[in-house]
């Protein structure tokens, strides 16, 4: 029996995973959409992971889970490394363009550069408050325009001349692009132009004060977008490399990471039968009422979280739910 | 305000000041000192609800202060200047407070100046018209120290509570610390009691690493002592075995300050003055940035002006020295979960960068 690693990704907009071995090579992958349901989206997600990989010669025998749903279903596949998605999707990358110095990532809800320098991060940037610059603002807008989001990037490059569109912010570009659109800008301008808000609120909100240096890779949900990755060369003035797998980078990352941590214990696909649910308490031991989140595996808790200090741990004691 | 109710005093939470504070108020100026229960979301909420959206955090949380003081039973508020916003502060709590409906007296000690202390005794005869001046003054004198003793016990917890063999062993100690300082009544007291906690709290077992991670905090004046409202950066930070330094205190930037010293050393970042905390934000990111430290954290509260100057001069540093900055902006209401991812990812930057050196 070879040894399999499962690195799950989970984010606010999609789901992602991976099953990879020894040398890091993807035996089985997916890519499907979170529905503000993170528990169900993974189990979709190891539900179509399954059939996809020889479990005669392979068995999984440790997990990694990262994004921003990380911790809730970390505790719900019992993972061996839940790991925060910058530094996962370093590893992805690294391990595929070791040389990278750049990582420009945008996902559904946040977006991230990563600086790197032999083959380690030495700078890094999360968006804060904004969502211009994110696969969300893009989607919304595509369905304004009646357009597939999937059809944005080849209808974009169409374009010859992009409409100027304001990039500060998601409420002014729509507003701005409604207005372009009325007084008779092109579809495929209108399109082109958003792309390239998208890279100029990306470039001044999250990679301020950044020095962007060769290779760039760009990678997330929107690398897939080609009008966004040909706005973004034109901005930088580098090639940009998009990599096939360039969405699934931050499962690869974790599930490297869980081959790396060598907390091995044997993975088993019925967690798709089992029953979870989760239970918000607000915690009354003082005014600052901590959320507190309990994860329960067939009616029997596995896991809490979200106190603050130790007044309100909640001891797990096979408490029924 | 019925002139005849006695006056009990209230100045907004920040950090453990409230204990000389309390000190100066009651054995000084002998009158009640209510401290504002400790700052929870419900302070915020308060405070937020009744503030106007764009002000920076620290204005909520103060308004949300005032409001739970006065509802345990304060009826004069004071608060301070400042050279940011912090300088009208005053002004408008106080009339936010007055539209409310509350009847207090507000006393707004902006007119005082911080690095002479007799310019506050015009502002005190305004809490207590029979002062005496004599008591005042010791009292004082007596508070600057306790100041001082708890920023130094501060500054020892901060820099190895990560590295305690049993959890949680120094924060009682700690704890045990403050209430003791509440019990004191000369200067002589406060350095014996300070002397006996820090004893105690050396004695702790400690495990420390030959190779040391060290982390400088560097930022806005309140949200870098309220540990409320930077969700408790540097305990998350310490957890992960980090000393932890941070020069921002009330000692430092208002005891011992020396601004010409400042402006000396940041002579090639910056030339004029940049206003509030922000000269000091840079002199200790340099400073610490030559000393070979791991990284820098910068915390504000959301829209303040003087750190956001600060940061292209941090971005600089960060790029002369190769030491990485993490920048957090904290507003009323932020994800816990975003704090903990950049907080984690610079974490693993820290330890890949220092693996990598070896």
């Amino acid at each position: 029996m070879k040894k399999a690693y499962l690195g799950i990704d989970i984010g606010s907009i999609s789901t992602k995973a991976v099953i990879i071995d020894e040398k890091n090579k993807i035996l089985a992958s997916e890519y499907l959409w979170t529905e503000g349901n993170p528990m169900e989206a993974v189990k979709k997600v190891l539900r179509s992971l399954e059939p996809q990989f020889k479990k005669k010669t392979y068995q999984i025998v440790s997990v990694g889970t990262t994004g921003s749903a990380r911790k809730l279903i970390g505790a719900m596949v019992g993972a061996s490394v839940v790991k925060n998605e910058i530094t996962a999707h370093a590893i992805g990358t690294t391990s595929l363009y070791p040389d990278v110095r750049t990582i420009l990532e945008i996902g559904g809800q946040d977006s991230k550069i990563i600086l790197i320098e032999d083959g380690v991060v030495v700078d890094y940037a999360m968006n804060t408050l904004c969502a211009a610059g994110t696969g969300s603002f893009l989607s919304s807008q595509a369905r304004r325009l009646g357009v597939e989001v999937e059809e944005f990037g080849k209808i974009a490059l169409k374009s010859k001349k992009p409409t100027n569109i304001a990039a500060r912010c998601t409420v002014f570009a729509e507003s701005d692009l409604v207005h372009k659109a009325q007084i008779g800008h092109r579809k495929e301008d209108i399109i082109a132009g958003l792309c390239k808000a998208v890279v100029t609120n990306y470039l001044n909100n999250v990679g301020k004060g950044k020095k962007i240096v060769a290779p760039v890779v760009f990678q997330g949900g929107v690398s897939k977008n080609i009008g966004v990755t040909k706005a973004f060369e034109e901005a930088t003035g580098c090639d940009v490399i998009v990599d096939p797998n360039s969405h699934l980078m931050g499962a690869l990352g974790v599930a490297i990471l869980a081959r790396k941590s060598k907390k091995e214990k044997e993975f088993s696909f019925n967690i798709t039968d089992m029953e979870f649910k989760t239970i918000g308490i607000e915690c009354q031991k003082c005014a600052n009422h901590c959320e507190i989140i309990c994860v329960y595996k067939n009616n029997q808790m596995i896991d809490s979280w979200g106190n603050r200090c130790e007044n309100g741990a909640i001891p797990i004691k096979n408490k029924e739910a | 305000m019925k002139t005849k109710e006695p006056c009990r005093v209230a100045f907004p939470r920040f950090g453990n000041y409230h204990i000389p504070l309390e000190f100066l108020f009651t054995k000084g100026l002998g009158v009640e000192y209510i401290t504002p229960p400790p700052s929870t979301k419900k302070t915020l909420e308060i405070g937020s609800k009744y503030s106007p959206d764009y002000v920076c955090s620290p204005f909520k949380f103060n308004l949300g202060n005032y409001i739970e003081a006065i509802e345990a039973g304060a009826n004069t508020l004071v608060q301070t200047g400042g050279t940011c916003r912090l300088g009208y502060y005053g002004e408008l709590h106080e009339q936010i407070l007055k539209d409310l409906g509350y009847d207090v007296k507000f006393v707004n000690m902006s007119k005082a100046n911080y690095r002479n202390p007799l310019t506050f005794y015009n502002e005190f005869k305004k809490v207590n018209p029979n002062l005496n001046l004599a008591k005042v003054s010791s009292a004082l004198l007596t508070m600057l120290k306790m100041v001082e003793c708890i920023d130094n016990v501060d500054d020892y917890v901060r820099q190895n509570v990560g590295f305690e063999v049993h959890d949680g062993e120094m924060e009682k100690i700690h704890e045990a610390y403050l209430e003791a300082l509440k019990q004191v009544e000369t200067k002589k007291d406060v350095i014996k009691t300070t002397k006996t906690y820090m004893k105690k709290l050396k004695d702790v077992k400690t495990k420390k690493p030959k190779k040391l991670i060290r982390v400088g905090i560097v930022g806005e004046y309140y949200t870098i002592m309220e540990p409320f409202s930077n969700h408790f950066i540097e305990k998350e930070l310490a957890k992960k075995g980090i000393v932890i330094y941070r020069w921002m205190n009330v000692t430092n930037s208002i005891l011992h300050y020396d601004g010409k010293e400042q402006k000396k050393v940041i002579k090639n970042y910056v030339k004029y003055y940049m206003g509030a905390t922000s000269m000091s934000t840079v002199y200790k990111t340099l400073e610490w940035a030559k000393a070979g430290f791991d990284g820098i954290v910068h915390v504000k509260s959301f829209g303040c002006t003087p750190e956001i100057d600060a940061m292209p001069v941090l971005q600089k540093i960060s790029a002369d020295y190769k030491i990485p900055i993490l920048y957090f902006s904290f507003d009323s209401q932020t994800s816990e979960t975003g704090i903990q991812t950049r907080l984690e990812a610079f974490y693993d930057m820290i330890m890949m960068r220092k693996e990598k050196r070896k």
